[in-house]
C-alpha cells in the first residue's frame, strides 16, 4: 500500500488532494498491468473501474463492420480513462486496448462512489478533477471535428 | 535587379511526399552562387502561363547548393506545380519575409508545434537546430497530421526520431487500427510535452484555428506571449510590400512576417475578417 | 517670386516640350478634369469650374477666364507616374524552357501642369512606398526622378476638400519645380510664379518675367487665404489612428456595409492606393505569356483570397480594411496617413459615402464607450 500511495500521489490527477482522502483512493486502488493487444474493457461490458494510467498507450476504439476498428482517441502517461462507472447504467461505451505495455491503476467504481457519497468533500474534489477532463476531451474532440487539415 | 521578375530555375527533383504534397528540389539556371535563406523565409513561385504563389523554403539552410519547397496541391497553381517534373523551369521570387527565432531561441528549450503542410515551413528550423546543437535545450516537434497516411516526411521523421538530442511527438486526427501512434489533435500533445515553460521559444505553423488552440494551451503551460511565435498566411501577390494584399491589421506579412510572436499580433488573432 | 501674364503659360509648355517633357495637365473630357497631354494653354479647361459633393460631380461655366480655378478630378498624376496597367516581363516557353524578358523601365518625362498641394503630398506618399523601404520600384522611381512639377495654389476648394485637417494644402508648400497663383482681379489677369528646385529655376530664368509689386504680392496671398476660408469639411486627427484601431468591432462598419456597393471607386481614385494584382495573359498556344500588373482594390472578394475562400467576406469588413489602413495602419507602415483631404473618394463614392463622416462616428462611439466606462 505504501507503493500504490506514493505512485498515486505523483499522478497530475491526484497531486495536490488532501493526504486524507488520497488515503481514503488507495483502499479502492490496485495496480494492472496490460500486455499490448489485451482490451482493459469493451463497449457495453458493466463499467466499474476508474484507471489512473502510469505508463503506456491505449487506444480508445469504435468496431465498424466497413472500417473496422476506428481508434478515436490515445491515452497514455498521466492521463485518466473511464467515466462509466460514475454515470448509470455503469456501462462501457468504447473499447479500450493497450498499444503498448500499459501499467495502470485501477480503482473500483462501487467502492469510489461509496467513499464519495460517504465524503462529499472528497466527492466535490474528484467532480471538480473529472470535470477539468472533461472539459480538455471536450476541447479536444470539438477542434478534431473541424478536420483541420482536411480538403476545404 | 527587379524584384517583381523571376530568376529561372530548373527542377532536379520531384519527390510524392502524400497523397497531395510534393517537394521539388531547385537548381538555379542563371547563378552558381546557390540560393542563401533563413529558416521561415520564402519564395514567390512563378508556373509558367497560370500563376504566382508563395511557398515556404523547407530545405536545409546549410546547402545553399539547392533549393527546396514542399508544396500542398490544393488549387489552380498548386495542382500544376504537382505536375512537375526533372528538368522543367520555374521562376523564382525571393527569398522574402522575416523567419523563426532562432537566434533568439539560443539557450532556451525550442517546442516546434506543426500541423498538416505547417510542418515544411519548420523543417528549415530542424535542420538548424540539429547542426547547431550545442546552442540550444531540449527541442522538441509535436506535430499533427490527419491520419498516418498524411505524415509528411515519414522516413525522415522515423530517423530522427533515433537520436535521443531531439523528442518528437507525432499524433492524428484519425486513425485505424494497425497504428500504433498517437490518436487526437494536436493541442492534447502540450500538457505534458517535455520543455520548461520558463526558458522555452515555441514555434508555431498550422492552420489559423490550430495555432489559436495551441497558443490557448502554452499559455495554460506558462508561457510568455512574447516567446510564442506563429507564421501567418494571407493573400500575397508581390512579397514586398508593393500590392497590398498581404496586410493583416497594420504589418505586411510578406515583409514584417510571415513570423510573427504573439505578443505582437495579440489584437487581431483571431479577430475576424482582419 | 515673380509675375507671369497668362500668355506666358504658352511660352512655359513650348519651353517644356522643348526639353523633351512631355506635357501634360488638366483637359476636358466626358464632361470631368482630365489629366491628359497638352500642347497650348487652349487644352486647359479655360472658364470652367467644378461642383462638388458627396457622390456628385459637376462641370460649370465659371464666371471668368480663369486657367485653373477647379479643383481635383476623378484621376490623379498617378496614372502617369503608377499607370493602372503595366507589363512586368514576357515569359516564353519553348521546348519545355522558360525564358523570362524583363520590360524595360519607361523613360518618360513628364512635366506635370497644375499640380495641386494635396496631389504633391500624394505623390511623395508614394514615394515612401515605392521606393522608401529596403525595396524599390525602379520602374515608378525612374518616372518620379524624371518629372517636372508645375503646382498651383488652390484658389477655390469644395466642400468636400478637407485639406486643412490633413495639413496638406491649400497652399503648395515644397516638392514642386515650379508652383503658380493665379490672380484674377477687376481688369487683372496674371500668374505669381516661383522656382522651387534648380530645375525650376533654369525655366523660369528663361519666361517673360517681372518683379511683383507689393498689392500684386498681397493678391497672391489673398487667394489662398479666400480658398482656406472655403474649406468646411473637417477630420479631426488627434489620436484617430488609436482610436480607430482600437475600434476594430466599430458597429459604424456593420451599418456602412448597407450602404456601400463595395465597387472600389474610392480606391480607384484615391491619389494614394497603391494595391495592385498581377496577371499572366497568354497566347493560343501558350508559348508566351505577359506578366501584367494592374491596380487592385481592397473591395473585391479576391482581394483577400487564400486557398479555401476569402478572408474578408462582408462588405463592412472591406471598408474597415480601406478605412483603417488610410487613416490608421498607414502611420505605422510608412510613417504618414494615407490621406491627403483631397475629398475624390467622397465625390466619386456612388452613394456618397463619406470617410470623414465615417471615422467621425467610429470616433464618437469609442469616444463614448470609454466616458460611460467611467462612469460606472
Ligand atoms: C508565407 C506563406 C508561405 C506558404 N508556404 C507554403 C508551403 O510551404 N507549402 C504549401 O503547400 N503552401 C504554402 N502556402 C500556401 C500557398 O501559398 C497556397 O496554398 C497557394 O497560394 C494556393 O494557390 P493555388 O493557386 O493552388 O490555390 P487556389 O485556391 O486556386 O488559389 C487561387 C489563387 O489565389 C491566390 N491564393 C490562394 N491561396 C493563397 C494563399 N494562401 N496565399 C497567397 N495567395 C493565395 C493565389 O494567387 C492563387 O493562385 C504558404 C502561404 C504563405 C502566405
Ligand atoms: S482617402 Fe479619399 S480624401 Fe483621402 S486621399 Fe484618398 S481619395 Fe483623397
Ligand atoms: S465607399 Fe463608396 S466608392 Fe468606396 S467601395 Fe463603397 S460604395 Fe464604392
Ligand atoms: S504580398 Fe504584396 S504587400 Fe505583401
Amino acid at each position: 500500500m505504501e507503493t500504490l500511495e506514493k505512485i498515486l500521489v505523483n499522478h497530475p490527477f491526484v497531486q495536490g488532494l488532501a493526504p486524507e482522502h488520497v488515503q481514503l483512493i488507495v483502499g479502492c486502488a490496485k495496480n494492472v498491468v496490460f500486455e499490448p493487444g489485451k482490451y482493459l474493457f469493451r463497449e457495453n461490458e458493466q463499467a466499474n473501474s476508474f484507471y489512473i494510467i502510469r505508463t503506456g498507450k491505449v487506444a480508445i476504439e469504435v468496431y465498424s463492420p466497413e472500417v473496422g476498428s476506428i481508434i478515436i482517441q490515445t491515452l497514455g502517461e498521466g492521463d485518466i480513462l473511464g467515466w462509466s462507472w460514475l454515470i448509470p447504467p455503469y456501462q462501457w461505451r468504447f473499447d479500450a486496448r493497450a498499444v503498448e505495455l500499459t501499467r495502470v491503476i485501477e480503482l473500483d467504481g462501487t467502492c469510489l462512489r461509496n467513499k464519495c457519497e460517504n465524503d462529499p468533500a472528497l466527492g466535490y474534489e474528484f467532480m471538480k478533477r473529472l470535470a477539468n477532463v472533461f472539459e480538455q476531451r471536450l476541447d479536444a474532440m470539438r477542434i478534431q471535428l473541424l478536420d483541420l487539415y482536411g480538403k476545404k | 535587379m527587379d524584384v517583381m521578375v523571376p530568376n529561372t530555375f530548373k527542377v532536379q527533383k520531384f519527390i510524392k511526399e502524400t497523397h497531395d504534397t510534393f517537394t521539388i528540389e531547385l537548381k538555379s539556371l542563371e547563378t552558381k552562387n546557390g540560393f542563401t535563406f533563413e529558416p521561415g523565409q520564402f519564395n514567390m513561385i512563378y508556373i509558367f502561363g497560370i500563376g504566382e504563389i508563395p511557398i515556404s523554403i523547407s530545405g536545409d539552410p546549410n546547402k545553399s547548393g539547392i533549393l527546396v519547397h514542399t508544396t500542398r496541391a490544393v488549387g489552380t497553381v498548386t495542382k500544376e506545380m504537382a505536375k512537375l517534373k526533372k528538368d522543367d523551369i520555374v521562376g523564382i521570387r525571393g527569398p522574402f519575409g522575416r523567419p523563426w527565432p532562432i537566434k533568439e531561441a539560443i539557450g532556451s528549450d525550442v517546442l516546434l508545434v506543426a500541423g498538416g503542410i505547417g510542418l515544411a515551413p519548420l523543417r528549415p528550423v530542424i535542420y538548424h537546430l540539429l547542426s547547431n546543437r550545442e546552442y540550444y535545450g531540449r527541442i522538441i516537434l509535436l506535430y499533427g497530421a490527419r491520419t498516418p497516411q498524411d505524415i509528411l516526411y515519414r522516413k525522415e521523421l522515423e530517423k530522427l526520431r533515433s537520436r535521443l538530442d531531439i523528442d518528437i511527438i507525432v499524433t492524428v486526427d484519425r486513425a485505424v487500427k494497425n497504428w500504433t501512434g498517437n490518436v487526437g489533435v494536436v493541442t492534447t500533445l502540450i500538457p505534458r510535452a517535455p520543455f520548461d515553460p520558463i526558458n522555452t521559444i515555441a514555434m508555431i505553423c498550422g492552420p489559423e484555428i490550430m495555432m489559436r488552440y495551441t497558443i490557448v494551451e502554452l499559455l495554460k503551460r506558462g508561457l510568455s506571449k512574447e516567446n510564442i511565435y506563429v507564421s501567418m498566411e494571407r493573400n500575397m501577390k508581390c512579397g514586398v510590400g508593393f500590392c497590398g494584399h498581404c496586410q493583416y491589421g497594420t504589418e505586411f506579412i510578406c515583409k514584417d512576417g510571415p513570423v510573427f510572436s504573439f505578443k505582437e499580433i495579440e489584437h487581431l488573432f483571431g479577430k475576424r475578417e482582419i | 517670386m515673380k509675375i507671369i501674364d497668362i500668355q506666358e503659360i504658352d511660352n512655359l509648355i513650348s519651353l517644356l516640350r522643348e526639353m523633351n517633357y512631355l506635357v501634360v495637365g488638366p483637359t476636358i473630357q466626358n464632361g470631368a478634369i482630365i489629366y491628359s497631354q497638352i500642347t497650348t494653354s487652349k487644352d486647359l479647361p479655360i472658364g470652367y469650374t467644378d461642383d462638388q459633393s458627396p457622390g456628385r460631380y459637376r462641370l460649370i461655366k465659371d464666371k471668368k477666364e480663369s486657367y485653373f480655378n477647379y479643383v481635383v478630378g476623378p484621376q490623379s498624376w498617378k496614372k502617369f507616374l503608377y499607370p493602372a496597367i503595366q507589363k512586368l516581363y514576357t515569359a516564353y516557353f519553348k521546348n519545355n524552357k522558360l525564358e523570362i524578358e524583363r520590360e524595360e523601365n519607361p523613360t518618360t518625362k513628364y512635366a506635370f501642369i497644375g499640380v495641386r498641394s494635396c496631389e504633391i503630398n500624394a505623390i511623395e506618399i508614394q514615394d515612401r512606398i515605392f521606393f522608401g523601404g529596403e525595396y524599390q520600384n525602379s520602374r515608378y522611381k525612374g518616372l518620379r526622378k524624371n518629372c517636372f512639377i508645375v503646382a498651383v495654389n488652390c484658389s477655390k476648394a469644395n466642400s468636400n476638400c478637407f485639406c486643412t485637417s490633413m495639413n496638406t494644402g491649400p497652399e503648395v508648400k515644397s516638392g514642386f519645380d515650379l508652383v503658380l497663383t493665379e490672380v484674377i482681379n477687376n481688369s487683372h489677369h496674371f500668374f505669381l510664379i516661383d522656382s522651387g528646385s534648380e530645375k525650376g529655376e533654369e525655366v523660369l530664368s528663361k519666361l517673360n518675367t517681372r518683379e511683383p509689386d507689393k498689392e500684386s504680392l498681397e493678391l497672391g496671398n489673398k487667394v489662398i487665404e479666400e480658398t482656406k476660408k472655403q474649406i468646411t469639411k473637417q477630420l479631426e486627427t488627434e489620436d484617430l489612428k488609436d482610436i480607430l484601431l482600437r475600434s476594430l468591432e466599430s458597429p459604424v462598419y456593420d451599418e456602412v456595409s448597407k450602404r456601400c456597393l463595395a465597387c472600389g471607386n474610392c480606391t480607384m481614385v484615391c491619389p494614394t492606393c497603391f494595391c495592385m494584382t498581377v496577371e499572366d495573359y497568354t497566347d493560343f498556344f501558350k508559348t508566351k505569356a505577359e506578366r501584367i500588373q494592374k491596380w487592385d482594390s481592397c473591395f473585391t472578394l479576391e482581394y483577400s483570397y487564400i486557398h479555401g475562400g476569402s478572408v474578408r467576406v462582408t462588405t463592412g469588413s472591406r471598408y474597415r480594411q480601406w478605412l483603417t489602413h488610410k487613416l490608421a495602419s498607414w502611420h505605422e507602415q510608412f510613417g504618414t496617413s494615407g490621406c491627403v483631404g483631397c475629398g475624390r473618394c467622397i465625390t466619386w463614392c456612388p452613394v456618397g459615402i463619406d470617410i470623414t463622416e465615417e471615422a467621425t462616428k467610429v470616433r464618437r462611439i469609442a469616444e463614448f464607450q470609454t466616458t460611460s466606462m467611467e462612469e460606472i
